[in-house]
């Protein structure tokens, strides 16, 4: 890593390893089964919640819509190894490539909009989607759903096993994370954050502003779309429900409850969520006795309390401690006093 | 003088009011003009419809012999003009070398797929950005505050981050909307040091401005404008003794 981005950027090692580390040491420490269940589609739903960050967070575009994304990837994947058994692999290239000129079409347009209208544009495309899925009964299955997608297998082993398919998410998971981490420490990731607080100010400056916000569109949609995919290939089944709205909000909220501004809230607030979805439920089930989707009641709750006491998300609270403990202003003003005078300015 | 940028004949009718009517002047290299005239003259229509913020009804505006009108927004830095705005458009959640960074965007390279795959060429960008930002930062001496989020800058400063913005990548002309409008007066004082100090490096500065002390001490010519008609033009010795200009700031005495 070079001084200059240490600079500006600050370190990524720390934190890389940290999380490589965990996803290491977990599956030695987790025996539960269902927990590993758990841990695979956090994975699976943190590849969803990074691309959303990048969209949300750093270009401050907002979407409604990335279960239809996430649902284009699922079905690709589901009708292309059923109906016309092609490899996985092809499917899934397939699914993230399709999604991503679907989103790049769909973007030109919609991105022109802005704040809540964008909101209910997005949301609109999730319910053409959700209405095709159910409505092409032939090739998806319509409201019963695809069943009997073959596993994912990785050089002849197949990843049935639990261990392999979660090492194999979340290798995905971290590849994702580099990419999105490349792309917010570098020039692009001052321009859509520049983006974010003034399109006007950024399109002054030379910078094609549509350009940039339908290619982090339709990059968030390709990640949702290859998440989509893997989802399909490890439950081995989808049906119209899973795509639904109610989805798109639930990514909203991991990202929003993480913190949109750092890549690092997306996995974070897609851990929190997912658990706490499993707590609420066992609370509401085995305590209240109630059954259905109860969680989103206190998602409601969660998201008003959030963005009322905690905007920038629970990411802010674990990493302004960690800069509070560094003298990081004075390293870098004296730093770049050094640099100055190395170069003679 | 070479003209570096020629407006012919500009008119902007919004419904049955004329806000800006037939409006012609040149900007040689190396000049600064100023735009002046009372409120509702024109200055900033004028000043939109020369940055393509507004299309015109009639007429065309030349940068370097080629037509400027119609052009997008983005290019225009491409050719080499910049602007800033009178209700400052900085970025508040950037850092203010960042917001300094921003401005070296026409010079670099980076997309978002070499920077996605973190292609050397990536690291040459950051250098180039970081260097030219250095100098503009230098220039307008907020060394000292490089790592502070520009949100937490106190106006004044805010207006000085937002022209060191516009000066990074070195455009042959720069167009200030009311450059000194809030500040006190050190701080103008300051910015007319700035302005001559890149004038005499060969920049081009277009301006509209309120202070007059400023624009007098400042500009090479001067345009008056009033009820969105040029009135004048003229060195600043000649605007002081204009008749025309006189009636329009104090009003004519009634016989």
């Amino acid at each position: 890593m070079s001084k200059l981005e240490k600079i500006l950027y600050g370190n990524r090692l720390k934190p890389i390893l940290f999380l490589v580390g965990l996803i290491l040491i977990l599956p030695l420490v987790v025996k539960s089964p269902y927990i590993f269940t758990i841990l695979i589609l956090i994975g699976i739903y943190s590849i969803v919640s990074l691309g959303l960050c990048l969209l949300i967070g750093y270009a401050g575009q907002i979407s409604l819509g990335h279960a239809a994304f996430f649902g284009i990837g699922a079905y690709t994947s589901g009708v292309l190894t059923t109906s016309f058994e092609l490899s996985p692999w092809i499917a899934l290239t397939i699914g993230m490539v399709t999604t991503f000129f679907i989103a790049y079409i769909i973007g030109i347009p919609i991105l022109k909009l802005k704040g809540h209208f964008l909101a209910l544009a997005t949301l609109g495309i999730n319910i053409i989607f959700y209405i095709l899925i159910l409505g092409l009964n032939q090739l998806t299955g319509g409201a019963a759903g695809l069943i009997g997608i073959p596993s994912l297998s990785l050089f002849g082993v197949p990843l049935t096993d639990k261990l392999f398919f979660y090492f194999f998410v979340w290798t995905a998971a971290v590849l994702v994370l580099l990419l999105s981490l490349n792309i917010v420490r570098s020039h692009v990731g001052r321009v859509l954050r520049s983006i974010h607080d003034s399109e006007i100010a950024t399109e002054t400056l030379g910078v094609k502003v549509e350009n940039y916000k339908v290619a982090i569109f339709a990059l968030s949609a390709a990640f949702a779309s290859l998440a989509g995919s893997m989802y399909a290939h490890y439950i081995t089944f989808v049906a119209p429900p899973t795509f639904y709205i109610t989805k798109s909000i639930l990514f909203l909220i991991m990202v929003m409850v993480g913190g949109a501004s750092s890549v690092w809230g997306a996995i974070l607030g897609t851990t929190v969520i997912m658990f706490l979805n499993e707590i609420i439920r066992f609370v509401g089930h085995t305590y209240f006795g109630i059954s259905g989707e109860v969680e989103i009641v206190v998602y409601g709750l969660i998201i008003i309390l959030i963005m009322m006491f905690l905007p920038k998300g629970l990411i802010h609270v674990i990493s302004k401690p960690i800069q509070k403990l560094k003298p990081k202003k004075k390293v870098s003003v004296k730093a770049h006093k050094d640099m100055i005078s190395q170069k003679g300015v | 003088m070479s003209k570096l940028l020629e407006v012919r004949g500009l008119t902007k009718r919004f419904g049955g009011v004329t806000a800006v009517s037939d409006i012609s002047y040149d900007v040689g290299a190396g000049e600064i003009i100023a735009v002046i005239g009372p409120n509702g003259a024109g200055k900033t229509t004028l000043f939109n419809m020369i940055s393509c913020f507004l299309s015109p009804t009639n007429g065309e505006v030349y940068f370097k012999g080629n037509k400027l009108t119609g052009q997008k927004i983005p290019q225009l830095a491409h050719l080499g003009i910049s602007r800033t705005f009178q209700n400052l458009q900085i970025f508040h959640n950037l850092t203010v070398l960042e917001n300094v960074m921003m401005g070296a965007h026409v010079k670099l390279k980076t997309n978002v797929v070499n920077a996605a795959f973190r292609l050397p060429r990536i690291l040459k960008d950051e250098r180039i950005a970081y260097d030219l930002a250095l100098d503009a930062i230098h220039l307008v001496g907020l060394e000292e505050l490089m790592f502070e989020q520009a949100g937490q800058l106190s106006y004044g400063l805010q207006k000085q981050l937002e022209f060191a913005r516009a000066i990074v990548y070195k455009p042959d002309l720069i167009m200030l909307d009311e450059p000194m409008a809030g500040l006190n007066d050190y701080e103008t004082n300051r910015m007319a040091d700035y302005i001559k100090k890149l004038k005499s490096e060969g920049s081009s500065f277009l301006f509209v401005e309120h202070k007059m002390a400023t624009v007098m001490e400042l500009a090479d010519r001067i345009i008056v404008l009033d009820f969105g008609k040029k009135i004048a033009e003229g060195t600043p010795d000649e605007i002081q003794q204009n008749a025309k200009v006189i009636a329009a700031y104090l009003g004519e005495e009634v016989v």
